[in-house]
């Protein structure tokens, strides 16, 4: 299997804030490939790089063999589509507008837009099961029919690589299965895809890979079942998961969780002296987390 | 390339296709409507004034003009009023309106901000500048219109130098440098106003509220050529427009330059408003108007906006200056009068449709 996308000793800093430092990692074609880790590691900002949005600092991106510094903006945007977490742009246009957006590289004329770009918008509407949503404006939606809306877009783009940041982030339970399902479905169409995500057990059901970034660059990469495991976790969330096992499938837990309910959780409770008030504190204490109300 | 099988193999079809037609349809028919009325309101422009003149002879006067018939048949007053003081007007007063109209439209979506008007940038205030400077200082030996012209290309200029940092031209710097640079005008133009005399004083703020009282066949000549390849330009576009209002990095994703083309729409839309403005004054709220007026219509989708936004200037314009010229005996300033009709009008706007426009 040929390498979609090479990442090679990426570094990258905000003004002199260092965010990236040395990332390197490689997709190979046909994978759905899970980007995880913490909040503030970078994963973001590792898309953004790929995508050339932002400026190396060093290090080189290579997509479908070729280096994306030296591809023009068309170009790249027929090899790869970028999901963008949900937002809202300042004009209502139309749920169809915003998926025909996604057939902007593949259009030439001027004016008009081919019949047959139209009904691929319509049917990557109707591969998600929102093609009722096409007349309405975008903005009135919720966030999760939002990113819903924002992924149609990305098949509509047709591209043989796909970037999806927290594709199911604001989704409801049937909803995210449904992305999820959809992902697989295109995976095996042969197109590539890297997705982030912040849920262990969506990244350990789901990809046939993931590279597990830290705050200090790449912790783990490779097969979920190896890498989603108490160490790595550990590593990244400061022990506060568990691993078992429920009918032969992996889940990740919260640390101690039956012992949350039960009340027996370790609360410290103590009346604080503020001026005349007095203020009743509550420790909880997590792992080795405290959190103070 | 990888993807050997397309997208469609596993997507089934659906009949939501039909709306769609219908859909663009319904838009197309709705710009061919603005046309019809915008000749509707040139026709009864051109009846309308101080002096009465016939449909039927306007009609004559009008059809052996275009037909190169002879012109000797006709009345030498009312070849005088229509041919060469209303006609001249009512063209003037379109094209001013419809390239305020779009350039107001590209300036909202380059800028993502429905709030914006044309002379964010400066323009308005740079094109004063000038104007004024010519009017106090006669000396220099350029006309009001071209110095005009060129302080308010020059403002917009000095805008968009200062917002540029390492190559890129963050929204946000743009506007806040507009501001800026029109600010200093702004001050240079009270500056000027302080140390002219009476006379001059009296004809800066003339000019100030713009009006169409001296058009003549010279100037559409000069604006036509400017204002329609403006138009073509920004018509072809549309759906690029589309895809800037959604955001830098979106852009790029979908395959869009964004600097490349924010600057060539920011270039075209600020020649239209330089133009404009230099020919005939600061013609106020068409050009935040207008746009919001043909979205109500159309929805947000620039391809069909920008058109109709044209006319819809166009005609807006027309309208304030056909009753600038016959409300009172002598005229009023048709800044006054699209002030006077545009605000209630965005009033009724925000309150209305508030919500559904701007959020």
């Amino acid at each position: 299997m040929s390498l979609m996308l090479r990442v090679r000793d990426l570094h990258f800093s905000y003004g002199a804030v260092p965010v990236l430092n040395g990332i390197s990692f490689h997709v190979r074609e046909g994978e759905l490939c899970g980007l995880f880790g913490p909040n503030g590691s970078g994963k973001t900002t590792l898309f953004k790089c790929c995508l050339n949005f932002l400026k190396l600092k060093q290090g080189t991106v290579h997509m479908c063999g070729r280096d994306v510094s030296k591809l023009s903006i068309r170009e790249m945007a027929k090899i790869v589509t970028y999901v963008p977490q949900e937002h809202k742009p300042p004009f209502p246009y139309l749920v169809n507008e915003i998926v025909l957006m996604g057939r902007t590289p593949h259009l030439g004329g001027i004016f008009g837009i081919p019949h047959r770009d139209r009904m691929i918008a319509i049917d990557a509407l109707d591969t998600l099961g929102i093609a009722d949503l096409a007349e309405r404006p975008y903005s009135q939606l919720s966030g999760g029919q939002r990113q819903m809306v924002l992924m149609a877009r990305s098949i509509a783009q047709d591209t043989p690589l796909m970037f999806l940041d927290e594709p199911t982030s604001a989704l409801d339970f049937q909803n995210q299965m449904r992305i999820w399902k959809i992902m697989r479905k295109i995976v095996e169409s042969g197109r590539t895809i890297i997705a982030c995500s912040h849920d262990p057990n969506h990244v350990a059901w789901f990809c046939d890979r993931v590279i597990v970034v830290g705050n200090s660059g790449v912790i783990a990469d490779g097969d979920p079942a190896e890498v989603i495991n108490e160490q790595t976790l550990g590593q990244i969330y400061h022990n506060t998961c568990t691993v078992q096992t429920v009918e032969g499938v992996r889940i990740v837990m919260p640390a101690g969780l039956q012992t949350w309910k039960n009340g027996k959780n370790h609360l410290n409770t103590c009346n604080q002296h503020v001026g005349q008030n007095t203020i009743r504190r509550i420790d909880y204490d997590i792992g080795h987390d405290k959190l103070e109300l | 390339m990888t993807a050997s099988t397309s997208i469609k193999d596993f997507l089934p079809t659906l009949d939501y296709k039909r709306i769609y037609n219908f859909s663009e349809l319904r838009k197309i028919g709705i710009l061919v409507m603005l046309g019809i009325v915008l000749i509707a309101m040139v026709s009864i422009a051109v009846m309308m004034g101080n002096y009465y003149i016939s449909i039927t002879d306007s009609i004559y006067t009008i059809i052996t003009h275009l037909t190169f018939g002879d012109i000797s048949t006709i009345p030498s007053l009312h070849n005088i009023v229509i041919w060469d003081l209303r006609i001249p007007r009512i063209i003037l007063s379109f094209l001013i309106g419809g390239s305020l109209a779009i350039a107001g439209t590209v300036y909202q979506s380059v800028f993502r901000n429905p709030l914006v008007e044309p002379y964010i940038l400066g323009a308005s205030s740079g094109a004063a500048f000038g104007a004024a400077l010519s009017i106090v200082y006669p000396i220099i030996g350029v006309s009001i219109q071209l110095s005009a012209f060129c302080f308010g290309a020059l403002a917009v200029t000095f805008a968009y130098l200062l917002a540029r940092v390492q190559g890129e031209t963050p929204i946000f710097t743009l506007i806040l440098a507009g501001v800026i640079i029109g600010s200093i005008f702004t001050a240079f133009v009270s500056l000027l106003k302080y140390l002219s005399d009476d006379s001059a004083l009296r004809e800066i703020v003339f000019w100030l509220m713009g009006g169409f009282y001296y058009a003549t066949w010279d100037d559409i000549i000069l604006l036509a050529p400017v204002s329609i390849a403006g138009f073509l330009i920004l018509l072809a576009m549309g759906w690029k427009l589309n895809i800037l209002s959604m955001g830098d990095e979106e852009a790029r994703s979908l395959g869009v330059n964004p600097e490349r083309y924010k600057f060539i729409a920011i270039a075209v839309a600020t020649a239209l408003t330089a133009f404009s403005v230099s020919l005939v004054g600061i013609i106020a709220w068409v050009g935040l108007m207008m746009p919001h007026a043909s979205r109500i219509l159309l929805g947000p989708d620039n391809r069909y906006v920008i058109p109709a936004s044209f006319m819809m200037g166009g005609m807006y314009v027309i309208v304030s200056d056909t009753l600038a010229r016959i409300l009172t005996s002598s005229e009023i300033p048709v800044g006054i009068i699209t002030s006077v009709l545009g605000a209630p009008y965005l009033c009724y706007l925000l309150r209305s449709k508030g919500r559904g426009m701007f959020g």
